[in-house]
């Protein structure tokens, strides 16, 4: 019995500390709405790292396109896209990873929003980004979980 | 049920904001270079179904940056033209002559308004071209590196023989086929970002994309002098670094798909003043 109780304890402990299970950009099933229920990664986003991706250039770099109060730090936010204040209120969490793993199924097929989480399906790709997505499916969820807490 | 109206409110409201409408108008403010105004805005020609107006880049730049053009001693891009004069005058290659053996600079008023144009070898020749085809052919010299300093600077020296004359080149006839091929490439998204030049230049101009202003795309300033790299930038060179900005592999420089889509946003230019070697940032 006791010897069970640790085994069990043990198989838990050594699933958490396991890979996390990650769903690959094509495997990601989008809602009629284009929403994204389940998270890309089991590991739950990280809103502290997701701030500091949302900002790198290299990464997100959304503020190249969206303000956000936020980071008012920060000089020169864009204007192509809509403010970001707030859009943890606008969204739910699914309708928030959507639009970060692709607008053009979750918002408008005409956005000039890349597609976030996707690795294939482009023209032209640059030699070292081919087969790749812009953000993994870890940094995904960190920008979902740091968008959760922009709110009014 | 909730969700598809959200879904449905959502999509509209975005939908709503991606068009047209979403570009901006610049200020418009005069240009003057060495007495001559330039024409900076004129309204679009017709084959343009998404613009009414056409803007040089120069609008969209701050004052700062606008004032670098206004006179001629403060332009850093006629550095590179005084160079090209001087390579202009002096004798190269097998042939022993220069350029101004056979050439007086004025001969070349015009020229940039036209280029690229289709020759009678049925190609789409750009000035690059025509510059280095003389430098092998008759000079017997080395062509220049497209996209090099040499010869991005005598592109500049001669266009400024242009300077003032509005932008014409020809788009039907032996042109159409190029000109199709670069309006399509205009409108193909490339790259991992998954962006046409559209996407920034005709249904965003005049917004920031971060620290920058996103202008129409216009060329009729080329060459032109960037503060970024403090040199003459070709068109071509343009193109590849846009390209891989949105992660996208570039076309060759000098190569047929660049070329095409020269003519056509040569086009898109069509009524404003050459303002070759233009500043930018």
């Amino acid at each position: 019995m006791k010897i069970t109780g640790l085994t069990a304890v043990a198989l838990v402990f050594g699933a958490s500390v396991a890979m996390a299970e990650v769903v690959p950009p094509k495997e990601v099933k989008f809602t009629e709405d284009g929403a994204v229920e389940t998270p890309v990664t089991t590991t739950p986003g990280n809103p502290a790292n997701g701030r500091k991706v949302f900002a790198h250039r290299k990464k997100g770099n959304c503020l190249a396109c969206h303000q956000n109060s936020d980071m008012k730090d920060l000089p020169f936010h864009g204007e192509i896209g809509p403010s970001l204040d707030g859009v943890g209120d606008r969204y739910s969490e699914a309708e928030l990873r959507g639009i970060v793993v692709n607008a053009k199924k979750a918002l408008n097929p005409d956005t000039i929003m890349p597609a976030f989480y996707k690795d294939w399906g482009f023209r032209r790709v640059l030699k070292k980004f081919q087969g790749k997505s812009i953000l993994t499916a870890q940094e995904v969820e960190d920008v979902v979980a740091y968008l959760k807490t922009l709110k009014e | 049920m909730k969700l598809t109206r959200i879904g449905a409110g959502l999509a509209a409201a975005i939908i709503g904001l991606a068009g047209m409408a979403s570009a901006e108008e610049p200020e418009i403010k005069k240009l003057v270079i060495d007495g001559v105004e330039m024409t900076v805005a004129a309204p679009a020609p017709p084959y343009l179904e998404n613009l009414d107006m056409i803007y040089s880049g120069w609008l969209f730049r701050s004052p700062e940056t606008q004032a670098l053009e206004l006179d001629d001693f403060d332009n850093p891009g006629m550095v590179f033209v005084e160079q090209a004069q001087d390579m202009f005058s002096t004798p190269e290659g097998t042939a022993g002559k220069a350029c101004a053996d056979c050439h007086q600079l004025e001969d070349f008023k015009g020229l940039r308004t036209v280029l690229p144009r289709v020759e009678d070898d049925g190609k789409l020749w750009t000035m690059e071209d025509y510059i280095n085809k003389c430098r092998t052919d008759r000079m017997g010299a080395k062509a220049w590196k497209y996209g090099g300093t040499e010869l991005t600077s005598m592109v500049a020296l001669i266009g400024l023989q242009s300077r003032g004359m509005p932008v014409n080149v020809k788009i039907d006839g032996p042109a159409k086929p190029y000109w199709e091929k670069g309006k399509e490439i205009f409108y193909t998204r490339v790259g991992q970002l998954d962006m046409a030049c559209a996407n920034c230049h005709e249904d965003n101009y005049g917004k920031m994309i971060r620290a920058d202003r996103l202008s129409q795309g216009q060329i009729n300033g080329f060459p032109t002098y960037r503060l970024k790299n403090g040199k003459l930038n070709s068109v071509h060179a343009r193109f590849k670094g846009c390209m891989k900005n949105i992660r996208a592999q570039p076309y060759n420089v000098g190569g047929d798909e660049f070329k095409a889509l020269e003519l056509y946003i040569a086009s898109r230019g069509n009524g404003l003043s050459v303002e070759t070697p233009s500043v930018r940032n």
